[in-house]
């Protein structure tokens, strides 16, 4: 086994072993050497890249996003508040096995499958380590106290506070204040860099009415913080600060106690209102019911209650004073008398007799007057109280549509009235023009007769009516309705001057006369009256009711009803508010409609002792020549029809 | 031929005995003893700074090198023929311990790698064949012609890699390779002719990648594809690597300072006070720190290689060479897995890294070493 007897040469084994051991030794060099050469290429090739990397591991810049201004009526009554909300939030690092945690916190407060699922989305987006993921919001105190029990079996959740807007006056205000709700991807997507910079830590976003068209005032500017983390992002010591500018706080025109009363004088029935003050364009009050609540959609509302809402025959969701397009019917009468007066194709004395109809000569169509026997020997103003329908159709025949929808539009029909919400509705006055391209077809003398009394093609919106009501109130002066109390909009037609100004104070006195006199069609609404107020009331007819909607008889009769129709404005002599009230399927504009109007001007006019007592006009600032900056851009682009 | 001290020899000369230096006398290296002490004391500073202030930590591992340091001490008593009459007794029962292992083993992490022993605890036998692997190589060579035959290089190979299958098989791939490495590195220092050596490497180029596929577990496989591309998972496999060389980068030259590593001491770094200390040591001294300690390390290291030179005898020159290569491994593998130059395998850093047995077998291995210095035989003519 052994090999043959060989004898060591132990002198050429050490030489041998020597030569290995230098090998050795050469190879113990180069390697290290090649470690010294890694290393120095970490350490100093690659220093500033690990050196960003390390940071960026611990150094977490915060984005703190600045408090929401509130916003106040001009009383200083809080229609928008930020309260803290409790919400229970998840770093799920921190949890051994989420599906447990998530089944034992449901043991303890019911989620629902909408938390779930923005939870699990949120999850797996792009998001850093150890970030606690928000699970559900609005938690009571019975709930926090629940957790807080169960803490120790809940690896990773915590429930934090954060402010959240609250609105507390809820369905009163929903339409006008309009509420804020998450931010969205998209929206980030529609800003400019330097507005993403400034929302980096803001998680609401104005949505409508206005907190959408005042987000760039309420909102305010972001503020940073940089923090030292630990790997498990806990917050080691604050770095650097520099704290947000909070949002400045908006004080609305808007008045509580009219709104209030606008809101109680509706009561259940769908409709809308709108107070202007004429001396200063305030909205005194803004209201279209129903209404909603507008909490629910701050953190996001459920699918269940979106639903219900969606699916509303009397569409809680759509604000009527602001969209919706109504036949102003009589109401405009006053408008349309001085047009055509100021044509000369009518004066104060001039005077038809009324059979019940008007026909055109050659023609055996008769337009029919609301009376059936007709109301005799008709001057303007007796055709203005009594809403005599034959006289302006004559008038309005001989005046023409071009004339009618010129004169008109000074008063806003048809066009925008500036108002600082997005999305006006600009409703019809209809011309020439406006059927060819719209209908293609040519304007006919029925059409301009229609016109004259309201009906046909003509449209309007409640607020529109306020407003051309308020310019009337006065003299011609242009109103524009600003819901901010400390801005002042730059009208966007020029006044309305008339050839005889006196025509005002006559046209105004015609419209009192409508309320003060016996004969008058609004004279309900002056009952007790502490002042003289003017008035004109009207009907619209209703052409059809939603199509893919499904009513029973007696919902589908009611909702073919007349809408009821009123402006209004008083105290005659000085002009301190201008109402339009609306009521669906109201049928009386005078006796349904007139009573809200007059229940609104009381809560502007009359003091708590039933006196009257005028409050002072807002000292607004004078007319700033630039719009808002930043929701100009989308405001302007709704005004496509503003000279 | 008399078996005398060298440094009593030279008292022939004039010099009293009682002034033999206590080194002597003890049979300790001194050069060797001092670039240990000053390479532990270096690492129970890191080590402080690494568990984050823990004086506990620095404690036990202090307890570990003063434990560490009496195996070095007892068997830097014995004279290398001692190591040579038990080689193959050692190897024999290592071997039936690592079969054991496979057997009756305790489990931990995956992997059977401890054997309990009722009254004594757990203990890897893997670590006994660190020593035993090499020493039972220089044992197979020490009466044999060198260099050696084909024969001979079988039967050594065979030696070699019944505890590394063995060991691979528990499995804990990193520790069989470093067996293999020892076994070889004495095969090598034998004199292997470099015709086998160069076929050896070709052998392995061509079986890496069928490793790869058909021998590796998947995690192994896992550790391989991160050190390919750690940042395909940095949240997850990459998360070690990259946080680790991010740690080093960031030192620069000069250090971010004694615990002043921020990548340690919040946490991003994990397993900052075992296996990736050097991460540690990079962040906070830099550069100039880890040249520092590589200088130390290359002290020990060429005195081992000069240990081995002046050797006598054929078992104590391959002994002496094996372990202080393997020794080198050991800090190349592990600064090369921590700067991300090689797939992370569980290699401590020599006398840094917190914990194990490793402490106890390197400082074993290390009195083996002065135990060849001390009991040279000198001739008087």
């Amino acid at each position: 086994m052994r090999q043959p007897l060989t004898l060591k040469d132990h002198h050429h084994e050490h030489r041998l072993f020597s030569l290995r051991l230098l090998v050795a030794v050469a190879l113990v060099l180069v390697l290290s050497l090649v470690l010294v050469g890694r290393m120095a290429w970490l350490q100093i090739a690659q220093h500033s890249r690990f050196t960003t990397l390390s940071d960026n591991n611990r150094v977490l810049t915060q984005a703190m996003s600045p408090p929401r201004g509130l916003i106040t009526d001009r009383n200083g009554e809080i229609l928008a508040v930020n309260r803290p909300d409790f919400t229970l939030e998840l770093a799920v690092e921190q949890s051994a096995d989420l599906n447990d945690t998530l089944n034992r916190i449901r043991q303890l407060i019911p989620l629902t499958d909408d938390d779930l699922e923005r939870f699990e989305r949120r999850r797996t987006s792009a998001r850093r380590p150890w970030e606690p993921i928000p699970l559900r919001g609005r938690l009571t105190e019975e709930e926090i106290a629940r957790i807080a029990v169960h803490q120790h079996e809940l690896p990773g959740a915590r429930v934090t506070a954060s402010p959240v807007r609250y609105y507390p006056h809820s369905h009163l205000f929903s339409h006008v204040l309009g509420y804020v709700n998450r931010l969205s991807a998209e929206d980030l997507d529609n800003m400019t860099l330097a507005e993403q910079r400034n929302y980096s830590g803001t998680h609401y976003y104005g949505r409508t009415g206005v907190e959408r068209y005042y987000e760039h005032r309420l909102h305010g500017q972001v503020g940073y913080r940089q923090v030292e983390t630990n790997a498990r992002g806990r917050i080691l010591r604050v770095l650097e600060e520099q704290p947000p500018v909070p949002g400045d706080d908006l004080r609305l025109s808007l008045d509580l106690k009219v709104q209030q009363a606008a809101y109680d004088a509706l009561g259940e029935r769908r409709g809308a209102v709108v107070a202007i003050d004429p001396r200063d364009g305030s909205v005194l009050a803004f209201v279209s019911r129903p209404g909603f609540d507008p909490n629910l959609f701050v953190t996001g509302i459920s699918h269940k209650d979106y639903a219900r809402y969606q699916q509303d025959h009397d569409h809680p969701l759509f604000n009527r004073a602001l969209q919706g397009r109504y036949p102003p019917g009589s109401t405009v009468k006053p408008m349309l008398g001085l047009a055509g007066l100021d044509a000369g194709v009518t004066s104060w004395e001039r005077t038809i007799h009324d059979p019940g109809y008007f026909s055109l000569e050659g023609n055996p169509h008769r337009y029919r007057d609301w009376k059936r026997w007709g109301h005799g020997q008709v001057d303007m103003e007796k055709a203005v109280v009594q809403s005599c329908d034959t006289y302006f159709y004559d008038m309005g025949f001989r005046l023409g549509i071009d004339r009618m929808h010129d004169f008109m539009v000074g008063f806003s029909i048809g066009e925008a009235t500036g108002i600082d919400l997005l999305n006006e509705s600009e409703g019809n006055m209809p011309s020439r023009e406006w059927k060819r391209a719209a209908r293609n077809a040519p304007w006919f003398h029925g059409d301009t007769i229609n016109t004259s009394i309201g009906q046909g093609f003509m449209l309007t919106t409640p607020l529109q009516l306020a407003v051309a009501t308020a310019i009337l109130a006065n003299d011609g002066h242009q109103v524009v309705p600003t819901l901010a109390a400390d801005e002042t909009h730059p009208p966007l037609r020029p006044d309305i001057t008339l050839k005889d100004p006196r025509d005002w104070e006559r046209m105004k006195h015609a419209m009192e006369a409508v309320v003060h006199s016996n004969r008058g069609t609004g004279r309900v609404m002056a009952k007790d009256a502490r002042y003289h107020m003017g008035a004109k009331s009207g009907t619209a007819q209703v052409f059809s009711v939603g199509q893919e909607e499904t009513y029973n008889e007696e919902e589908l009769a009611e909702r073919m009803l007349d809408h009821a129709l009123i402006v209004s404005f008083a105290p005659v002599e000085n002009p301190a508010i201008a109402v339009a009230v609306m009521v669906e399927n109201g049928r009386h504009g005078g006796s349904v409609a007139g009573p809200v109007a007059r229940q609104v001007m009381d809560a502007w006019l009359l003091d708590e002792d039933g006196n009257l007592n005028i409050p002072e006009p807002l000292a607004r600032p004078p007319i700033q020549n630039a719009l808002p900056t930043q929701a100009s851009t989308t405001a302007q682009a709704t005004r496509t029809a503003a000279p | 031929m008399s078996q005398v001290d060298p440094v009593r020899t030279t008292d022939n000369g004039g010099h009293a005995i009682f002034r033999t230096p206590v080194a002597t006398r003890l049979h300790l290296d001194p050069p060797l003893l001092a670039a240990l002490l000053l390479t532990m004391l270096g690492g129970l500073a890191v080590l402080y700074s690494a568990s984050g202030g823990s004086m506990d930590t620095v404690i036990r591992q202090a307890i570990r090198f003063g434990g560490g340091l009496l195996v070095m001490l007892v068997l830097a008593q014995l004279p290398p023929r001692t190591f040579r009459f038990w080689a193959p007794l050692v190897y024999g029962v290592g071997l039936v311990l690592l079969a054991l292992v496979i057997l009756v083993g305790t489990e931990a992490k995956g992997a059977q790698r401890w054997l309990s022993l009722p009254g004594i605890g757990r203990f890897q036998p893997a670590e006994l064949m660190k020593l035993a692997v090499p020493a039972m190589v220089a044992w197979f060579f020490s009466d044999r012609t060198l260099p050696p035959s084909k024969r001979n290089v079988l039967g050594s190979l065979v030696l070699i890699f019944l505890p590394t299958v063995l060991i691979a098989m528990q499995p804990d791939l990193g520790t069989a390779l470093l067996i293999a490495a020892a076994g070889l590195v004495v095969l090598f220092m034998a004199g292997l002719s470099w015709r086998l050596i160069g076929l050896a490497v070709l052998v392995l180029v061509v079986a890496a990648p069928l490793m790869y596929f058909f021998v590796l577990h998947d995690y192994q496989r896992t550790r391989v594809d991160t050190f390919l591309n750690p940042e395909a998972d940095p949240r997850g496999a990459g998360w070690n690597i990259i946080q680790s060389k991010t740690a080093i980068g960031s030192g620069g030259i000069g250090g971010k300072g004694w615990q002043d590593g921020t990548q340690s001491r919040l946490d991003f770094l994990p397993e900052s006070h075992t296996d990736f200390i050097l991460a540690v040591l990079g962040e906070e001294f830099g550069l100039i720190g880890f040249l520092l300690l590589l200088a130390v390390y290359l002290v020990i290291i060429g005195r081992g290689f000069f240990i081995s030179w002046q050797a006598q005898e054929t078992f104590s020159r391959l002994l002496a060479a094996a372990l202080t290569m393997t020794f080198f491994i050991y800090v190349f593998v592990n600064v090369g897995m921590v700067s991300g130059l090689l797939p992370v395998v569980g290699v401590p850093l020599p006398l840094v890294s917190y914990g194990g047995t490793s402490i106890v077998t390197l400082l074993a291995s290390f009195g083996m070493l002065m135990s060849i210095h001390t009991h040279r035989r000198f001739i008087n003519f």
